[in-house]
């Protein structure tokens, strides 16, 4: 069994999100691997586990050659990574980055599964899973909360709006998995030491065949970047033990108790 | 060239089209031109609410045990190739939605853009708008290119609105051969009772999070919002613990609500919530942390243990 996890290394979301000149989300700093993604690594890890053999491998794309984000899933048990790494590829749309990741998973010679979270952190665009699917010619399972694999068939229990469906699907299949679906692991000193050495190939848009890509391929401009209206603060008081009275006459001011 | 030939991807749910397919068929309808709605099933019961708020054209898929993604998209691709060839698709930011513009995105080699809450069609340019940073900024951005142009919307972007039009005309349209993309089958279908109003609709919202400090605790969110005949909702950290389904997640990637009372109760206020809440007309927030995000848009704020006024709320509540 053979997967590849889709991961993306974004700018720490415990710091203020900002646009650099172009109108781009800034990722100059230090990126991060996504954490939702790590639900992805895990979920691989432990299907590998239960299939008895084979490996993970990571597929990413990122500015600067930036590894840290990369480090960290190698860290909890892949075994290798392709970072598409082009300063050709900034201002790039959802279509382009699927079709580049695509593009990288054929790179690894294709896997049985190839798992992606639902959206990133940072862009939340939440396209790309399934058009990989589309570039690919796989049938996939988005949304997926629970997942299984039993005689080269996967079973999924695919999140809806009313509840969730099951969902059975051939492999090699791609599915996109809900956070919280498995519990990461933390990489143990071991796995940090060994996944220094664990072999990244670092590739250009050109060397997988992909064109046009950045703000060439963008079918998209942005025209204008405004300031919402803000919402005002309203009274903050700390509670003395009677603070409930206060939302009480609160609702009755509104009346709706 | 205008924008004068609109498809809208629309969801259907105990026979009626949903709210938000609405919204979109309505504000479609106001950018004029004909509007073509895509529904699952044989499109014939749906043709009379659709009409009545602007639709002129329904196109059933009977797609019958396959996800709705590769299906809808296949189909909508056979009738683009046979001539009828829409300038904008509109969907709603929904999971069918998501996957079914995803996959024809990449069959028109056309970018598709998410998250949006406004839509401005001028000659032949639409131009979107997108919330970023929490609702903080609005993001303009025009389509390049060439037509169809794909957009998806937030839920409660636009009100539904009759227009008083007659029912509209059917097309069945079959779903080509998919091939492997095809394979994938909805074997059992499950539907998560839930008492009360529905979290996107309710008038009153009561919200959980992390400061709640355990699950069992939740039941206190559970009856304040029973008692004020509202719904029970979550923030992403506590449905990612596992603690409520995910069906009770409110914000980016959870539902988006528009109450008139919301009160949250234990959420610092991550940016993920505050986006899916911040529409809300009146915020009661409860938190220990004074410094928490949520005391900035909230209108009555008590710095204070959810563990302790709670309960003194609920006993307050019931003794009315």
């Amino acid at each position: 069994m053979n997967i590849i996890v889709c991961v993306k290394q974004i700018p720490d979301p415990a710091n203020p999100g900002a646009l650099d000149g172009n109108n781009a989300l800034k990722r100059d700093g230090k990126l991060i691997l996504d954490e939702s993604d790590s639900y992805g690594v895990e979920m691989a890890l432990q299907l590998v586990d239960a299939a008895g053999g084979g490996e993970v491998s990571l597929v990413s794309m990122a500015p600067n050659s930036e590894t840290a984000g990369l480090r960290t899933a190698l860290a909890m048990g892949a075994a290798k990574a392709v970072l598409v790494s082009d300063p050709a590829l900034q201002g790039s749309d959802a279509l382009t980055t699927a079709k580049i990741l695509a593009a990288a998973v054929q790179r690894l010679g294709g896997a049985d599964l190839i798992i992606a979270a639902t959206e990133s952190s940072d862009g939340y665009t939440g396209t790309v899973p399934e058009q990989m699917a589309e570039v690919l010619g796989l049938p996939s399972v988005t949304f997926a909360k629970k997942v299984s694999i039993d005689g080269g068939v996967l079973k999924a229990d695919r999140q809806t709006e009313a509840g969730y469906d099951e969902v059975t699907c051939p492999l090699p299949a791609l599915i996109s998995v809900t956070a919280g679906v498995v519990e990461p692991r933390y990489p143990s000193f071991k796995g940090i030491m060994a996944a220094k050495s664990k072999p990244v190939d670092e590739v250009k848009a050109s060397d997988l065949g992909v064109t046009p890509v950045g703000w060439d391929g963008a079918g998209q401009k942005i025209t204008s970047v405004t300031q919402a209206e803000a919402r005002a603060a309203g009274e903050v008081i700390e509670d003395d033990g009677e603070a409930f009275g206060k939302i009480v006459a609160f609702l009755e001011g509104l009346k709706v108790i | 060239m205008a924008i004068d030939n609109i498809w809208v991807f629309a969801q259907v749910s105990n026979g009626a089209p949903t709210t938000a397919s609405l919204e979109l068929v309505t504000k479609a309808h106001s950018l004029g031109g004909s509007v073509g709605v895509w529904v699952a099933g044989d499109g014939s019961a749906v043709a009379a609410a659709l009409g009545a708020h602007g639709a002129t054209k329904v196109y059933g898929v009977d797609y019958g045990s396959n996800l709705a993604g590769a299906a809808v998209a296949s189909a909508m691709k056979s009738v683009i190739d046979a001539g009828d060839s829409p300038d904008l698709v509109m969907f709603p930011q929904s999971y069918e939605g998501r996957d079914v513009m995803s996959r024809l995105s990449v069959k028109l080699d056309r970018t598709v853009l998410t998250n949006n809450i406004d839509i401005v069609a001028s000659g032949d340019s639409v131009t979107v708008t997108t919330p970023i940073f929490g609702g903080n900024t609005l993001v303009a951005t025009t389509f390049t290119g060439g037509a169809p142009y794909l957009a998806a919307f937030r839920p409660k972007s636009f009100a539904p609105e009759s227009t008083g039009g007659a029912a509209a005309t059917v097309q069945a349209v079959s779903v080509p051969d998919l091939g492997a993309t095809g394979t994938a089958k909805v074997t059992a279908v499950h539907v998560e009772e839930t008492t009360g109003p529905k979290l996107d609709e309710a008038d009153i919202v009561v919200s959980g999070g992390r400061g709640l400090g355990e699950s069992a605790k939740y039941e206190l969110v559970e009856q304040l919002a029973k008692l004020l005949k509202g719904a029970p909702g979550a923030s992403r950290a506590i449905v990612d613990a596992g603690w409520v389904p995910y069906s009770y997640q409110v914000g980016q990637t959870g539902k988006v609500v528009k109450p008139s009372v919301y009160i949250a109760a234990g959420i610092s206020g991550a940016t993920q919530h505050m986006v899916g809440m911040k529409g809300s007309k009146n915020i009661i927030a409860i938190n220990k942390d004074k410094e928490a995000p949520i005391f900035g848009i909230a209108d009555l704020g008590i710095v204070g243990d959810v563990h302790k006024v709670l309960p003194k709320l609920i006993e307050a509540l019931q003794g009315r």
